[in-house]
């Protein structure tokens, strides 16, 4: 299928080799950084290596870090606010992109707006507007709703993590809607058009016809943006709750103290972070393995 | 869904996106704006004029976030293209997991790596330096930019670059008359995404710049925990214009299917 000539003179390599050469630079740059950068947390974490090392492999910064009493609540938290920013993008995502899909180009382009916007900024924004002397507050006051700014509903750093989910649904739905977007202008329509002449109500053309095609999809880009808000630690740190905090905003607050003796520790939480979210990826992917395979290779997008 | 129904509910959408700027466009303009005030009683431009002054460290910023972005981007896009080719036209074993190595460092946080680096870095003198944080921006932005390229290089037909080759054109001809022509949407896109990342990334920076490295990003970060709200939605706002610029100039690309579809199929 592919010959690749001109790439290597004669094609004296094999096609095998030529792809692992092509893939080398950045395939050892990520194993290297990455990889290499997870090895040497590791020695850090069992105290091999580091500022106030024994030079004696131990465990007890993951004892540390497990005996937390926060460390139970803080996992919990960073899965709650992972999963229902993520299940609410998606589901908000696939019916903005059917809302847009016949819409003009105008829309479309309209609704990336906060694509390119950084997440600090969009947390500022964020403040500004969802504090309790913040616009929402103002505007409800104006309008006689509420009395005072105490009668505003905490939507920052609130126990619910309100605004931090608001963060995130205003972040990510821009982004997984322009990748719904993208595949379903590669769907021919006749199959719609075909279900709905042989009699299937709208409902039924969605959920038997559109969704699979999505389906691949939806299942990607759910994985990449779950791991992100999981893994995110600038929103939860000025958004969310101050009590229990998310993971990476404890692993944060132990690798900042004063008390270098709590570095070994830090690095800890965060390779047991890593290795839930890797956890998290790999059942995911095994569990969605099926029908990931199926519809992709009609859509090769 | 009647357009009818369908278009103010797109409007009412678009509004509910643009209204976190609003607030951010008012606070950098007004002078003090106080609770339950709607609108500030006096109007300034003492903001801005902070964000043009080398005090705020705006502008200086502006330029660490603009050299680290465009190196980052520039590397992405040379170890890409390869990748990409090799991902997208060719069949070998080990691909799916190499694949899966590329997806894992999107999805898996950089966090503990970061403190990995970190020690590194500090031994090898590269701590707080700007060739430091480009090298942990690259890896975000090395995995995009190859499951993009990947996407567009999938449907690309290698008989014009043999049939270029056969003409008599050089290797250099080919890729720079034939190939990059034909790819150029997704290397727009794979830009956009890797200029973005890089510009807008904080953690990264803040692990291995060691406070020496000071990026927009950076900037803004200081100002919020210092709680002057004048000054952040200045900054804020500045921090927007080059990727703002960037996705306009890469609008048409962007609807590019292929481009984009990279990231809905890995």
């Amino acid at each position: 299928m592919a010959r690749g000539n001109g790439l290597v003179r004669e094609g004296r390599l094999s096609i095998k080799w030529q792809a692992y050469l092509l893939m080398l630079p950045a395939v050892s740059l990520i194993v290297v950084l990455f990889g290499g950068g997870l090895l040497l947390a590791l020695l850090q974490s069992l105290g091999v290596i580091g500022l106030l090392s024994q030079g004696r492999p131990t465990l007890a910064a993951y004892q540390a870090a497990l005996d937390n009493p926060e460390f139970l609540r803080s996992l919990a938290l960073s899965l709650y606010i992972a999963t229902i920013a993520t299940g609410l993008s998606t589901i908000l995502s696939v019916g903005l992109a059917l809302l847009l899909r016949t819409a003009g180009r105008w829309a479309s382009f309209a609704c990336q707006i906060t694509l390119p916007i950084p997440h600090l900024v969009g947390v500022v924004g964020m403040l500004l507007l969802l504090s309790p002397s913040g616009m929402l507050s103002r505007i409800l006051y104006v309008l006689g709703w509420i009395q005072s700014d105490q009668d505003f509903p905490l939507l920052v750093n609130d126990a619910a993590n309100l605004g931090v989910l608001l963060n995130f649904l205003w972040k990510e739905i821009p982004f997984m809607t322009l990748i719904f977007l993208a595949i379903l202008r590669g769907i021919d329509p006749a199959y719609e058009m075909q279900a709905r002449a042989l009699g299937a109500s709208p409902w039924r053309c969605f959920w038997d016809v559109t969704l699979p095609m999505l389906k691949s999809g939806i299942l990607s880009s759910s994985l990449i943006v779950f791991g992100f808000i999981f893994g995110s630690f600038e929103v939860p740190f000025l958004l969310g709750s101050t009590r229990p905090r998310t993971l990476p905003v404890l692993v944060y607050r132990a690798f900042t103290d004063t008390d270098l003796s709590r570095r070994p520790e830090a690095v800890a939480l965060g390779l047991i972070l890593s290795v839930i979210s890797i956890l998290i990826s790999v059942a995911y992917l095994r569990i969605t393995s099926d029908s990931r395979s199926r519809p992709s290779s009609q859509l090769s997008l | 869904m009647t357009s009818t129904l369908r278009n103010p509910l797109i409007i009412l959408i678009i509004g509910a996106l643009f209204l976190p700027f609003l607030p951010l466009l008012v606070w950098s303009l007004a002078q003090g704006w106080f609770f339950p005030q709607l609108v500030p009683k006096q109007w300034t431009l003492q903001h801005w004029k902070q964000v043009f002054s080398a005090v705020s460290r705006v502008g200086e910023g502006m330029i660490q976030s603009g050299v680290i972005a465009l190196a980052t981007t520039g590397l992405s896009l040379l170890v890409g293209l390869p990748a990409g080719r090799a991902l997208g036209i060719m069949e070998f074993p080990g691909k799916a997991g190499l694949k899966l190595v590329l997806l894992m460092r999107i999805i898996v946080s950089p966090l503990a790596t970061l403190m990995g680096i970190q020690f590194l870095l500090i031994r090898l003198g590269l701590s707080g330096t700007l060739l430091g944080v480009i090298l942990v921006h690259l890896m975000p932005t090395i995995p995009y930019m190859t499951l993009v390229l990947a996407s567009v290089f999938a449907n690309f037909e290698t008989g014009y670059e043999t049939q270029a080759r056969s003409l008599g054109a050089s290797p250099f001809q080919v890729f720079s008359q034939v190939t990059l022509p034909l790819i150029a949407p997704g290397v727009i896109v794979g830009s956009l995404f890797a200029f973005l990342i890089s510009w807008n990334e904080f953690l990264l920076t803040f692990f291995v710049g060691d406070g020496q490295v000071f990026t927009l990003p950076m900037v803004l970060f200081t100002l919020l925990q210092g709680g002057n709200q004048g000054l952040s939605a200045a900054v804020a706002i500045t921090s927007i214009l080059p990727g703002l610029v960037f996705l306009l100039l890469s609008s048409r690309a962007l609807q590019n299917d292929a481009a984009l579809g990279g990231l809905g199929n890995v």
